[in-house]
């Protein structure tokens, strides 16, 4: 059987979740990392084995933790239910997924970037009468660029690949839920090989090219 | 006129300056651990003192009993890095531009049309790096280019911490005298840190020997 249009459907759903979740990575990460990168606080190990707790715990766990009808009877749960929501088994579940898994390699490499910034420029900063939302922006964060690159190219190669996790909570439904590793994984499971063999090809390519890329724009700076 | 009179505790002991200068160069001289660099953090506001007062000019920049602190920056403070500390993603244009875009030095240029960044450059014969970066720069260079940055915005005192500990012999000699130059140009009290005696000798009008955060004048 050739490879059809609706054969497309998981790559266009793994990228958009992949896209998504970095996004929320990304707006979690760097706040929570520039934060915890200077501060020294009570119990601040505490948070940061926390915080890197889904890059070591198998992804069946955090797809256990991620199970939102755990959580029906809680706080949470019942709200989402007031709202008319439902998380599990919609493609919104493989999002949350993929943002937990991805989340400890953005906030990682971001917080190894942020350390890296000579603190002095920050200070000559102060004393030339910036702020600090515009030493962020303007001193910190275009000196920490490279490592934040790295954290995203990370995360997102993490989310993209999720499958343990996403399985659990989001399942495997052909045409709303299966992402990429789903599908090849179901595909080889069903003797498949053709799907299973275009889809590898198709992901396999794509990575290469996103990394290769950012790479290269990194790189691509002159001091 | 600067004043200051605090108290900072360390680890091994307790800073303890109290002094008064005018229009003048102040160098703290020492072997390195005997907290210069933490009298010039507190000045800058880089640090906070633990009791005391820091008055420049007219204005209160610390003080312990008033509960009054001003942040580094609304200071006017210059500060000249001992690594100098120039943004490695600017060039020295954008470095020296750096400190007219905020808005400190927008609410106090209100009075005047400001220095021209090309025009101080020039003043201190580096106006021909505008585009380069700071890797780009000698070490005597990019001290200039520092010092252009610390002083286009008008600061009411300027701090420079080690500032020949990067430079050879002959630059050194060179900028100490820039340095005295300057001096005798912008009017404001200069707080110098060196452990250099001969640069101390040189350059200071007052000089103070810091042994273990406790000053002794000359």
């Amino acid at each position: 059987m050739p490879f059809q249009l609706e054969d497309w459907f998981p790559v266009f759903l793994s990228l958009r979740v992949a896209v998504i979740a970095v996004f929320l990575v990304t707006c979690l990460g760097l706040p929570l990392s520039r934060l915890l990168a200077r501060r020294e606080f009570y119990g601040k190990d505490f948070v940061e084995a926390a915080l890197t707790l889904p890059l070591v715990l198998p992804p069946s766990v955090i797809g256990w933790f991620a199970d939102v009808n755990r959580y029906k009877n809680g706080l949470f749960g019942r709200l989402l239910s007031d709202l008319g929501l439902t998380l599990i088994f919609t493609w919104w579940a493989a999002i949350l997924a993929s943002t937990v898994v991805a989340f400890p390699l953005m906030y990682q490499s971001a917080k190894a970037a942020f350390k890296s910034v000579d603190e002095n420029y920050e200070k000559a900063a102060r004393t030339l009468g910036a702020g600090e939302w515009r030493i962020f922006f303007t001193v910190t964060l275009p000196l920490a660029w490279p490592g934040i690159i790295a954290g995203l190219v990370l995360s997102f190669a993490r989310a993209l690949g999720e499958f343990g996790a996403t399985l659990m909570v989001a399942g495997n439904i052909p045409g709303q839920t299966q992402t990429v590793p789903l599908a090849i994984y179901f595909a080889v499971e069903s003797g498949d090989n053709a799907t299973a063999q275009t889809l590898v090809a198709i992901i396999t390519i794509f990575s290469f090219a996103v990394i290769f890329w950012v790479n290269w724009w990194a790189k691509r700076r002159n001091y | 006129m600067l004043e200051m009179r605090f108290n900072k505790k360390l680890w091994h002991f307790t800073l303890e300056m109290e002094l008064e200068i005018g229009n003048q160069i102040l160098v703290l001289w020492g072997q390195s651990g005997a907290g210069k660099t933490t009298v010039l953090h507190c000045l800058a506001g880089l640090r906070t003192p633990s009791s005391g007062q820091i008055r420049l000019n007219r204005r209160v920049l610390y003080s312990a009993n008033e509960r009054i602190n001003i942040p580094t920056r609304s200071r006017n403070v210059g500060y000249l890095f001992q690594d100098y500390a120039l943004f490695p993603h600017m060039t020295v244009y954008n470095n020296v531009m750096y400190g007219l875009k905020s808005k400190r030095y927008k609410k106090n240029g209100a009075n005047g049309p400001g220095m021209d960044p090309a025009e101080i450059l020039n003043s201190f014969g580096v106006g021909h790096l505008v585009d380069r970066y700071p890797a780009q720069l000698s070490g005597g260079e990019k001290q200039r280019v520092a010092l252009a940055r610390a002083l286009v915005v008008e600061p009411e005192l300027l701090l420079l911490d080690e500032p020949f500990s990067a430079l050879d012999k002959e630059n050194k000699i060179k900028l100490r005298e820039e340095i005295k130059k300057l001096h005798r140009q912008w009017q404001i009290p200069f707080v110098l840190v060196s452990h250099d005696e001969e640069d101390a000798g040189f350059l200071g009008d007052v000089i103070v020997t810091m042994e273990k955060g406790k000053p002794r004048a000359h």
